[in-house]
């Protein structure tokens, strides 16, 4: 494992293990020798996988997919953080470098009543898929391609919507929140299409249907405490809950029903 | 559900009322503030202060005003709370920690808010409605808050519980005016930084000014 030029570690690894959304769960405990710090935490995840195996063990539940950091898949709590210690980082990127010999590593799934356990660290997000089926599309014709700069939109706005929409959609932000509130999930969706012309026509429906899915759906509220933007593999500025809740009030103004 | 009681019941618009409540809330500690300096003045500008406010006709419908800003911003705060507690059932083994932890003043808003609540009963039982003691200024015979004050701040217990709940406020208002802010949608980039300086500066103004008349009273005046 691992270039040969990095060293290995011993680790402790204390691992949630809940058989089912029923079961209550609880910590398991793991000891894991070389390590090495060149691995990513998913390959350590799979030698662990692979040793409970051949010891005749269910191997741990955890998601995952591309593995390069863009696809908003894998998720975990790591030591109390969201994708574990590293800002602007998704477990898939984080790598045994930043640990020590010698550490006990704690992982826990992400946490919140909307997005329940399936197994071990595996935890049901559809909750957002529904906080987007609500309005974070737009449904309009385009008919052809509009001829390059026929619609002028300004450089600030085409960057701050494009940053919106660099999320990911990982959860990462609800299982930081203390109030695991899903407000910069949506806010991100609902900024990058109000930022452009596209986004105009269902602006309004698209705020009062969002926000009111992300409530039904039982996430918390926003206390501005900015938890879920340092969590953040893609880094969503908490200016775009500000934007949201603008847009909320304004669309709850402007709305005839 | 018409749009207002869907706007009223929504995380966002129950936030947006507590924040504009909030931010009535800090215009009033500030004056409130500002009057409690008098008694650097002496007794007579303090009592006047005091007498003028109270005879006034309108304070019936300024202090309904307050009162009901005061309920609205606890009620909608401790329903928030209750709907965020609730939507973690399971807590974590470890918080956040390192280069992703959070402010202090920031996950501490119903702790020092509660402080705040249970002071301001206090608070209102002491002094407004407490010892009625009458000072005489040429004919006119007003209230002598000042002697109240006095009496009540010789006693360190108190001193202490007042500081104590003056430094809670502080640390309320250093994340509360910049987060009412935010949760009203004001957003800019330019400002933002500005704004949670100013908030942060206001929260300890507040709590200092108020924290000057007890500790004046206890060690210098006697």
């Amino acid at each position: 494992m691992g270039s040969g030029k990095g060293k290995n570690l011993k680790l402790t690894l204390k691992v949630w293990r809940q058989e089912s959304a029923a079961d209550s769960g609880k910590f398991e405990s793991y000891d894991l020798d070389n390590v090495s710090t060149d691995m990513s935490f998913l390959e350590m995840m799979d030698v662990l996988n692979e040793k409970l195996v051949l010891e005749a063990k269910d191997p741990i539940e955890f998601d995952h997919d591309c593995r390069e950091g863009i696809c908003g898949m894998c998720s975990m709590v790591i030591n109390g953080n969201a994708h574990g210690p590293e800002r602007a980082t998704t477990t898939c990127q984080l790598h045994m470098r930043r640990f020590k010999d010698g550490d006990t590593i704690t992982i826990e799934p992400f946490r919140a009543k909307a997005f329940p356990v399936v197994k071990d660290l595996v935890v049901d997000r559809g909750a957002f898929d529904r906080v987007v089926q609500a309005g974070g599309y737009i449904s309009i014709n385009t008919g052809n391609a509009q001829d390059a700069n026929n619609i002028p939109i300004s450089k600030v706005d085409a960057d701050e919507a494009f940053n919106a929409a660099t999320c990911i959609g990982c959860g990462a932000c609800v299982a930081a929140c203390p109030n695991a509130s899903a407000s910069l999930f949506t806010a991100a969706k609902i900024s990058q299409f109000a930022l452009l012309p596209q986004g105009q026509p269902e602006r309004v429906e698209r705020a009062l249907n969002m926000v009111g899915q992300m409530d039904k759906e039982g996430f918390g509220g926003c206390t501005n405490i900015g938890a879920c933007s340092r969590a953040c593999p893609k880094e969503i500025s908490l200016e775009n809950i500000a934007r949201m809740n603008s847009e909320y009030l304004c669309s709850t103004v402007k709305t005839k029903s | 559900m018409s749009r207002m009681a869907s706007y009223l019941t929504s995380t966002i618009g129950r936030k947006q009322t507590m924040g504009i409540a909030g931010l009535g809330l800090s215009v009033f500690v500030l004056t409130h503030m500002l009057g409690n300096l008098l008694i650097f003045k002496g007794p007579q500008a303090y009592n006047e202060y005091a007498h003028a406010l109270v005879s006034n006709p309108a304070i019936y419908i300024a202090e309904a005003g307050l009162l009901g800003i005061f309920v609205l911003h606890a009620i909608n705060a401790i329903g928030l709370k209750i709907r965020n507690a609730g939507a973690r059932t399971r807590s974590y083994a470890q918080t956040v920690n390192g280069e992703k932890a959070v402010s202090f003043a920031s996950k501490t808003m119903i702790h020092t808010g509660m402080v705040i609540l249970i002071f301001t009963i206090l608070h209102l039982i002491t002094f407004k409605f407490g010892t009625l003691y009458t000072a005489t200024y040429g004919d006119a015979e007003i209230r002598d808050l000042h002697r109240l004050v006095i009496e009540v701040f010789q006693s360190p217990i108190y001193v202490a519980w007042y500081i104590l709940s003056l430094i809670a406020l502080g640390v309320h208002l250093s994340h509360g005016v910049a987060s009412a802010f935010k949760t009203l949608g004001f957003n800019h980039p330019r400002y933002n930084c500005g704004i949670e300086t100013f908030s942060l500066i206001y929260g300890w103004i507040i709590a200092l000014g108020f924290i000057s008349q007890p500790v004046y009273v206890f060690f210098i005046h006697q």
